[in-house]
């Protein structure tokens, strides 16, 4: 049985690890191959000795045989491919090029946001289990981080030295977002929202109403980041390229998470979590892990959110803010971590700029609706807008050329 | 539910065997260390202060009638179409305004109840056919539309009733005081609002239970797909019970801001009260929106009246408890 579960492991892996292009074709290959390595080895009734390069050539199918081919770039540096260099100096560089306004309102927030964002991006593209709660686990870290630390809410505030406060914090919205994961994974699927919705609302309630720890309705206001090495974290530049640090880490995380083997017995939870049980894997433990880990990278969100706004109020965590992360996640797409991104920076750009184009106070209305439509015409959001039009530019291209029609991993963009 | 004490009465005839009496001493347990507190704290409160217990137990009541009316709605919809209709608590809120914009204009109250319920079942109705139709199985998405929907039905009415409380004005001798032993006196309103969510439960049981629509309903509920294989036409049976569920949360719109107020903010109270309420009683069952609701408004009007500023926490408790317990809901299978 664990041999079984190693060869298809490292097998699905070897496939997956090795396509680097095109994040949602590989999913969509390492499923086939994961399928096809799970009736293959029933066939051979499970042959032990069976080595995952023998599983890769035995489901050699064509669309495996090409995704094997298709990532050997030639231009990678590091393992990058150059577009990513790309992408990297021009977040480098960006701020020395755009106004402190553009610096730390649209991408430092875009960032924070994003990072909250992937959080839910992980939980629902990898493991099929969509959280409304992580923005609540983002707020439960700022309110810890002003409680330990320093507020100008003196009589509750603990004054404890920033590390400390903001370690602490962390790792109590980690166990919180387990715990969290622990009572939405008792039920099935659709559930899993409910519940997560109800857990973020009450949230929002008991912030609100309570006043001896959580300071009620004022919540907590000036709680700045601290100055380490000299530098006032909270100017632009400064917090742009902590939000973008945190940011990098935590979109390399995800990444690597989901090539590891439990990013990989994830995604066959989601597909099938059935069949991954009767394997042998344990798919309660597998989900409340991976609630805890989304619940760690939200807690990163949140200590930057706190600093972000240098306060922490109930509506930061209100059912609106608890909603537009969800918005986000899916007005990006949540079937390649980069989604989470290009959400939050539409998000943010549509918040500061869509009041040009309406009335200052009708933004919601604005996000719903364009919520709405991505929704209804576009399920996997622009990333899936994005992939449908360049295939569909493909084949008009190929069939012009009087090529066979292939799915959209070409040869091209490497 | 019914179920397992007839079983339970069953067995206890005979010998138990080893593993349905663990079970029992299991459950013995659960109900002593919960039952226990509950009850030396309800006994304390009612030696120390009868009229605020009471008056709490009356209020606990007078939720729990609100609760149920909304949660029901949103119960029969997700346990029939598998649809989490987040836009629940939007409809009660756009039910409410309704009627108060008919009832302001025609000065009748009655009028107002209609219109919120009227007003919300045809959107309803017109949400089912024109949009979730043609989801049909995809759950998620569904349940994205419905949040789409209630952001942007919540923005419209913040546009078009702005930020005011609404009250209504209900006919004279339903407005009163009613006098009662221990409390003293108690608003007429809200006890007929108790009477009625009891009607209408009935009402619903009996709509459930003994018309030929209901028994699709209730089939539906069970097996969507075998209720469609026997020759019924579902698609008219979803449109129905969404028509109804969305009318029942404009109904109790109506009633509910004539007992409290209108006011924006609202639509998520009741939303997180339906989720709350159907995660406890179990999803798709009315007699479990029952329980969960008088479960929920209890806790809430305890919460608030005993604890202030911890209110919520009973509220979350309970329905953590329940998941820990009992994942699928009191009444829930």
């Amino acid at each position: 049985m664990a041999d079984w579960r190693k060869a298809m492991n490292s097998g699905a892996r070897r496939a997956s690890g090795g396509v680097d292009g095109r994040a949602l074709m590989r999913e969509a290959s390492a499923q086939r191959v994961r399928d096809a390595a799970v009736v293959q080895l029933r066939r051979d009734g499970g042959s032990a000795a069976m080595k995952p390069a023998a599983t890769s050539a035995t489901v050699g199918t064509t669309s495996l045989a090409r995704s094997a081919a298709a990532p050997m770039g030639s231009s990678r540096l590091l393992g990058l491919a150059g577009r990513h260099w790309l992408v990297l100096a021009v977040l480098l560089l960006y701020p020395w090029a755009a106004t402190p306004f553009f610096t730390f309102q649209i991408a430092g927030q875009a960032l924070t946001l994003g990072i909250i964002a992937l959080s839910l991006a992980f939980l629902a593209g990898y493991g099929g289990m969509v959280s409304l709660a992580q923005m609540t686990i983002a707020g439960f870290t700022g309110y810890g981080v002003a409680i330990f630390g320093t507020s100008s809410v003196s009589a509750i505030s603990l004054g404890w030295p920033w590390w400390l406060a903001v370690l602490v914090a962390i790792f109590l919205a980690t166990i919180f977002a387990t715990f969290i994961g622990w009572l939405s994974v008792r039920t099935e699927g659709i559930y899993t929202i409910m519940i997560t919705l109800a857990i973020g609302v009450a949230f929002y309630y008991l912030v609100q109403q309570n006043y001896t720890i959580f300071n009620g309705f004022q919540g907590f206001s000036g709680v700045n980041p601290p100055k380490v090495f000299g530098i006032a974290w909270h100017d632009p530049m400064p917090y742009y390229y902590l939000a973008l640090a945190c940011a990098l880490a935590a979109y390399g995380f995800v990444k690597y998470l989901i090539r590891s083997p439990f990013g990989i017995a994830l995604q066959g939870i989601r597909d099938n979590a059935r069949r991954m049980n009767s394997l042998g894997f344990n798919v309660t433990a597998h989900r409340i892990a991976a609630h805890m880990v989304a619940g760690f990278i939200a807690a990163v969100g949140g200590v930057l959110l706190v600093w972000y706004n240098t306060l922490i109020t109930p509506g930061i965590v209100g059912t609106t803010s608890v909603i537009n992360i969800l918005i986000i996640a899916v007005l990006g797409g949540m079937g390649h971590p980069i989604g989470a991104f290009i959400g939050s920076i539409v998000f943010v750009l549509l918040q500061n700029f869509a009041i040009d184009l309406v009335d200052r106070e009708r933004f919601n209305l604005v996000i719903g609706g364009v919520f709405l439509l991505i929704v209804l015409f576009s399920p996997d959001g622009l990333l899936g807008l994005y992939r449908r039009l360049r295939q569909r530019i493909q084949r008009g291209t190929k069939a012009g050329a009087g090529a066979s029609p292939t799915p959209s991993r070409g040869g091209h963009g490497h | 539910m019914m179920a397992t004490t007839r079983a339970l009465g069953a067995v206890a005839a005979e010998p138990l065997s080893p593993s349905a009496r663990r079970r029992r001493i299991r459950q013995a347990v659960i109900t002593a260390v919960i039952g226990i507190p509950v009850l030396v704290f309800m006994v304390a409160a009612l030696v120390d202060n009868p009229r605020l217990f009471l008056t709490t137990l009356l209020n606990g009541l007078t939720l729990a009638s609100l609760y149920f009316l909304v949660a029901s709605g949103f119960t029969l919809v997700f346990g029939l179409m598998r649809n989490v209709n987040l836009a629940h608590g939007s409809l009660y809120l756009l039910g409410a305004y309704l009627g108060w914009v008919v009832g302001d204009a025609t000065g009748s109250w009655l009028m107002a109840v209609a219109t919120g319920f009227l007003s919300t079942a045809l959107l309803g109705l017109i949400l089912q056919v024109a949009v979730f139709r043609f989801m049909q199985g995809q759950d998620l998405r569904q349940t994205m539309v419905t949040i789409g929907i209630s952001i942007v039905l919540a923005d419209l009415m913040l546009w078009a009733f702005g930020g005011e409380v609404y009250i209504f004005d209900p006919p004279e001798w339903m407005y009163g005081s009613t006098k009662l032993p221990v409390v003293m006196a108690y608003s007429t309103f809200r006890l007929l609002l108790f009477v009625s969510s009891v009607v209408i439960g009935i009402l619903l049981w009996l709509f459930l239970n003994r018309t030929r629509v209901g028994m699709m309903i209730r089939a539906g509920v069970d097996d969507r797909t075998m209720l469609s294989a026997s020759g019924v036409n579902v698609q008219l049976i979803f449109a129905i019970t969404f028509a109804i569920g969305a009318g029942m949360a404009g109904f109790a719109g109506v009633v509910g801001g004539t007992a409290l107020s209108i006011a924006p903010g609202e639509d998520t109270r009741y939303l997180l009260a339906s989720l709350m309420v159907v995660i406890v009683g179990g999803m798709g069952s009315v007699p479990g929106a029952a329980v969960g609701a008088l479960l929920i408004g209890m806790a809430e009007q305890f919460g608030i009246a005993y604890a202030p500023t911890y209110g919520i926490v009973f509220t979350f408790v309970i329905m953590v408890l329940t998941l820990a317990l009992r994942p699928q809901g009191l009444m829930g299978r």
